[in-house]
């Protein structure tokens, strides 16, 4: 009795405890990357790469975590986004940062919409080899178009010119980080709309049984296609931030290495929640700079090694298992 | 007049089995019907074909006038043909409110909403909250349904149907690994369908069926073997015969 009368109690908190979460979470990327900023100075390149490919975990999170369609092949939409800025800059003179992230935001949506059509065919397994096709296709299309990508030397001549006509893109990456670190933030806040809408439980539901799903009149197929698209647009942005804050495109933007290691990231943080990603990319990218820097002999073993402790002993990643640890402890005081 | 819900002649085999032969039936507003038979006789197969789960080869299905035996199953549930499944099909991870959200949302159309939270649009949630009370199912509204007994979430799941505002709806096996001390509560939800809804029961429990359906239908390897009154049924040699023996093993099977 006295349980479920807490429980109805409860009954009005999700809602309030939703928006202090969120309030929170900003808080955090912002004080992150304000320490960030002050601890590593020299540093900032590799802080704004991390943000980049932060934005690449966040949109395969977005399939995968929030709808269950797993992918060795989301670089794709990464690279198209890196590449379509780039060719924007180099070759048609549209520098403007915010233009260029428009164009890496399209290009990638698209990339997105055709390796969804593609890769939405097939269940299981067989969707799994064809994501891979699929990042090879991208790969060999960018590898083959070497007058618009530059092929296997990279894309060059990408010249941003000073965001909103004020900051230059200088030779420490401020602006770049400073402006990478503003998109993560108004993309984290819009996915998190995104995830509380009627369309994000409408994916929970696709990834928890499409079956169901369908038989309640929705389309399966729509809510993926849909959702592949938005993934690109986020995917994209990462993949212009990428090209603007290191001036070249290179093929590993568009590699299978580049779509299984974010997996992997996804993974270690978490699946299913956007803070996952967000941990688990900065530890993967951290732990990479500093076990490659201490040994650089051994340090993929001691990723190997860290990525195995992880699925085993904390299988929802790093992220969702100290959420669920915290969730516990809660329950148990109250 | 055009029955609301009908199937004419239909067939399925799988391999060389025959699981669905030459199946004829039909429903107008209000009717309670209950498909029965013994284990493997067709009755999910037949939920399946007439859904769009599953392909027949050949026969027709027809819903409020109209032939839908090539639309898929979602344009056949928004045209008001729903199922419950016999294994209970919900999100694991998520909570009744939730399911019932989502059902409306999607009747409404605004399930592909991408700002907004249901639990800011009163209509939505008024509605939720009624169809949870009327199941007595609010107090559980925010567990998650892997944190509920299975007879509530059997009870979920005829409420996400009723949340589809159904014409036709079809429940198999409803009370389904419900221990008997609750099928009391599946039967009072049975008791609450909207009384023009047209409504075919997958069941065992006889008792149950005998309460709920003014109309019987048994499936037997597939075939139709009889079609009438509750009262009649059990009197019919060939249902004794396919049950193997009396009407004593039909109770005893659920
Ligand atoms: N996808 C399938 N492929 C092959 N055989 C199938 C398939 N689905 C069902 N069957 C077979 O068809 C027959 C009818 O199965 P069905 O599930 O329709 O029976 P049922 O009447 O619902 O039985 P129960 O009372 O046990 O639920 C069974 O022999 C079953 O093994
Ligand atoms: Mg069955």
């Amino acid at each position: 009795m006295a349980a479920s009368t807490t429980q109805t109690l409860a009954a009005g908190a999700p809602a309030r405890r939703n928006i202090t979460g969120s309030l929170i979470g900003i808080a955090a990327i912002i004080v992150i990357g304000i320490i960030g900023y002050y601890l590593f100075p020299n540093n900032l390149a590799l802080l704004t790469r991390i943000i980049a490919t932060a934005l690449l975990v966040l949109s395969i999170d977005l399939v995968t975590g929030y709808c269950g369609v797993a992918t060795l092949g989301h670089a794709a939409l990464f690279g198209a986004g890196a590449y379509a800025a780039g060719i924007a800059s180099a070759h048609y003179g549209i520098s403007d940062p915010l233009l260029m992230t428009l164009v890496g935001a399209l290009a990638g949506a698209v990339a997105g919409l055709v390796s969804g059509l593609i890769i939405l065919r097939a269940h299981g397994l067989p969707q799994l080899v064809l994501s891979i096709a699929v990042i090879h296709l991208f790969h060999e299309a960018a590898n083959k178009a070497s007058s618009w990508t530059g092929g296997s030397d990279g894309l060059s001549g990408i010249a941003p010119t000073a965001l909103l006509g004020l900051f230059e893109f200088d030779l420490w990456g401020r602006t770049a980080y400073i402006y990478g670190l503003a998109l993560l933030l108004i993309v984290f806040v819009l996915l998190q709309l995104l995830v509380r809408s009627p369309f994000g439980m409408l994916a929970r539901g696709v990834r928890e049984d499409p079956l169901r799903i369908s038989a309640m009149g929705a389309s399966v197929q729509s809510v993926l296609l849909r959702m592949y698209v938005i993934s690109g647009v986020v995917a994209g942005i990462g993949g212009a931030l990428s090209a603007m804050s290191t001036q070249v495109v290179g093929l590993d933007s568009l590699s299978f290495t580049l779509s299984a290691e974010s997996l992997v990231m996804l993974v270690l943080g978490g699946t299913g929640s956007l803070y996952g990603a967000l941990v688990g990319t900065v530890s993967f990218m951290w732990f990479e700079d500093v076990v490659s820097a201490a040994n650089p002999f051994h340090w993929l073993t001691m990723v190997g090694a860290l990525l195995i402790a992880v699925v085993l002993f904390a299988p929802r990643g790093l992220y969702g298992t100290a959420a669920a640890l915290v969730q516990r402890l809660k329950g148990g005081r109250a | 007049m055009i029955p609301l819900f009908g199937v004419q002649n239909l067939n399925k085999s799988f391999g060389g089995l025959a699981v669905t032969n030459n199946v004829s039936l039909s429903l107008a507003a209000g009717d309670r019907l209950a498909l029965i038979g013994p284990n493997g006789a067709g009755k999910t197969t037949f939920v399946n074909l007439v859904t769009g789960n599953l392909l027949p080869n050949s026969g027709t299905v027809r819903l409020a006038g109209q032939d839908v035996t090539r639309r898929n199953a979602m344009e056949r549930v928004r045209l008001g043909l729903v199922r419950s499944f016999q294994v209970t099909r919900l999100f694991y991870g998520m909570t009744p409110e939730e399911h019932l959200a989502l059902a409306v949302l999607q009747r409404e159309g605004k399930s592909g909403r991408m700002v907004g939270r249901y639990q800011a649009m009163p209509e939505v949630m008024d509605e939720v909250r009624d169809i949870l009370d009327l199941l007595g199912l609010l107090e559980l509204s925010h567990l998650k349904v892997r944190e509920i007994a299975y007879g509530q979430q059997r009870l979920l799941e005829i409420a996400l149907a009723l949340a589809l505002r159904p014409k036709v709806l079809l429940l198999d096996e409803p009370a389904a690994g419900v221990p008997q001390s609750e099928t009391a509560r599946i039967e009072q939800a049975l008791d609450k369908l909207p009384p023009d809804l047209a409504v075919l029961m997958i069941e065992h429990d006889m008792d149950l069926v005998f309460r709920f359906a003014k109309r019987v239908i048994v499936l037997a390897a597939g075939t139709v073997i009889f079609d009438g009154s509750p009262q009649d049924v059990t009197k019919d040699a060939r249902v004794r015969e396919a049950y193997l023996g009396s009407y004593a093993n039909v109770g005893s099977a659920a």
